[in-house]
């Protein structure tokens, strides 16, 4: 579980997050969604300590993260798995070595545990004996599960997707919202999505965070959200004909 | 005040590059990889730069030492006073900036852009002494080798030069090289050699580091980083030659 107290974030004076105030619940996909620009980026990436937040606090299983000692922090960042919004593989490495990577930083695995562990998630995302190969040689979506791969190879317990489906074709994201989907359940992770999906939403929105204006507008399920008369989000969530006809 | 605040900028980052490395066997293979990267790779075009330079310098100097007055020794130890001096660690050191530091400053671009280095924070790293000490450790080391060899190459293509102009008798030549050989030349041009290199792969580096936005700013900042390494070399090299030449 992660909790969000009064986040408060702003660049050069312009406030991006105001006031946020959420939790993200442990063993489900908790979504955040917004408009493009409206912080989503910035929440997660306060969440995960790349930004500092001037105020508030993010606290891990009721552990303090921002302004915890660098000790403290290593020890959370041990048990977190960030899928970021291109993938950010490193291109010099293969496959293995990028599963390897948070392996070598924070285990004392040995090769054998470690080269276990690499084909253990890379079946775990349906790329079994692609080790060798460089990130260049991969498909985008083929990219985005090495990405996912490298992401839970500590076997995390919070699992972080910026967008993780955008610039892909539909059927692609849709499995790869599942696969995020099934691995939180098996590892009964705390996994926080990034999306403006509506796909994503409907499909594995079990706790939705709708971000606007720089405040928490919305909280609830992907159930809930059809029945909502709060006006912004329904702007948000039926922009598009498609999920307008849905709700007729 | 931009300055000011780039300066600032770099000063932390090296503070933060000159920090022990979190696992010795990851940098020792990165160590690896720069050492092939920023050495082994340049050692093609030192060859090629420095035999031509050598030889440029040869003729040109026994082009104006015609006097039947003055041995044509003079000129093979000119060639070398010269090579030792500036030609190789200088001219050669600023050449490479062309081709280490805009490889350095858009490879770490590249990663900032594409959020490598946000992924290497996240994972408990110090992007910056993993990406950027390797590459001035590989610096600092492998180019007084490339300049050593270049002084060498210099040297062979001035022989060559005389030689096949007939501008200098090869005997004369050998003669001259060998002639007032004041060792301190040597180490001067080694304390600027390592000099330069810090200032290639750290400025480089910096360049590559600070880049926000896109493809378009990782090529400004690769351009950026060889023109502020090229104007850094000359003005230390003028403040070491006046520190410890005179
Ligand atoms: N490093 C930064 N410096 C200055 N401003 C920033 C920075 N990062 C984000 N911002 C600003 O914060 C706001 C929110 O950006 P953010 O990237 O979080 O949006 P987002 O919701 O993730 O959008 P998208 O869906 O397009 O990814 C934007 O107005 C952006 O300009
Ligand atoms: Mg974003």
């Amino acid at each position: 579980m992660i909790e969000v107290k009064h986040l408060y974030k702003s660049f050069e004076g312009v406030p991006v997050l105001k006031d946020i105030n959420t939790v993200f619940e442990k063993g489900k996909t908790n979504l955040i969604i917004g408009q493009s620009g409206s912080g989503k980026t910035v929440l997660m990436k306060c969440c995960i300590g790349l930004y500092e937040p001037e105020n508030g606090e993010i606290l891990y299983n009721g552990r303090k993260f921002n302004n915890a000692s660098e000790k403290k922090r290593k020890n959370i960042r041990e048990e977190m798995g960030v899928l970021f919004q291109g993938g950010a593989l490193f291109d010099s490495l293969t496959v293995e070595e990028n599963i390897m990577f948070p392996l070598n930083m924070f285990t004392k695995m040995t090769l054998k545990e470690k080269k276990e562990r690499v084909n253990y998630v890379l079946e775990n995302v349906n790329l079994s004996g692609t080790n060798e190969k460089f990130p260049a040689e991969l498909s985008g979506g083929m990219m985005k599960r090495v990405a996912i791969a490298r992401a839970i190879s500590l076997m995390p317990k919070y699992l972080f997707a910026d967008e993780p489906n955008s610039g892909l074709d539909p059927k692609t994201a849709e499995r790869i919202d599942q696969l995020l989907h099934s691995l939180t359940k098996k590892f009964n992770m705390t996994t926080v999505i990034n999306t403006h999906d509506m796909n994503s939403v409907i499909q594995i929105g079990e706790n939705i965070s709708f971000i606007n204006k720089g405040n928490l507008w919305w909280e609830g399920t992907n159930k809930e959200i059809f029945h909502t008369n709060n006006p912004e989000l329904n702007d948000f969530v039926f922009s598009t004909e498609l999920t307008r006809r849905l709700k007729e | 005040m931009k300055y000011l605040r780039e300066i600032g900028e770099y000063v932390l980052l090296m503070i933060q590059t000159l920090k022990k490395p979190e696992k010795w066997f990851i940098f020792r293979r990165q160590l690896v990889v720069n050492f092939k990267q920023i050495g082994t790779e340049s050692i093609g075009i030192v060859a090629i730069i420095s035999f031509f330079l050598g030889g440029i310098v040869a003729i040109q100097l026994a082009y104006n030492i015609d006097s039947p007055f003055i041995p044509k020794s003079i000129i093979g130890f000119s060639t070398r006073t010269m090579l030792v001096l500036e030609v190789s660690p200088t001219l050669l050191s600023m050449i490479l900036t062309g081709k280490v530091g805009s490889r350095i400053a858009s490879e770490i671009g590249t990663m900032r852009i594409t959020e490598q280095i946000d992924a290497l924070r996240v994972m408990g790293v110090n992007p910056a002494s993993y990406l950027i000490l390797p590459k001035i450790v590989a610096s600092v080391l492998y180019f007084p080798v490339l300049v050593i060899f270049s002084i060498f190459l210099g040297l062979m293509g001035g022989y060559a030069a005389g030689a096949i102009t007939g501008l200098v008798p090869p005997a004369d030549y050998i003669i001259g090289v060998r002639e007032w050989f004041a060792p301190f030349n040597l180490v001067y041009s080694m304390i600027k050699t390592v000099v330069f290199a810090f200032i290639i792969a750290s400025v480089a580096s910096y360049k590559g580091y600070s880049v926000k936005g896109g493809s378009v700013e990782v090529g400004q900042a690769s351009t950026d980083g060889v023109v502020t390494a090229n104007i850094l070399i000359i003005i230390f090299d003028l403040i070491l030659t006046q520190m410890l030449l005179t």
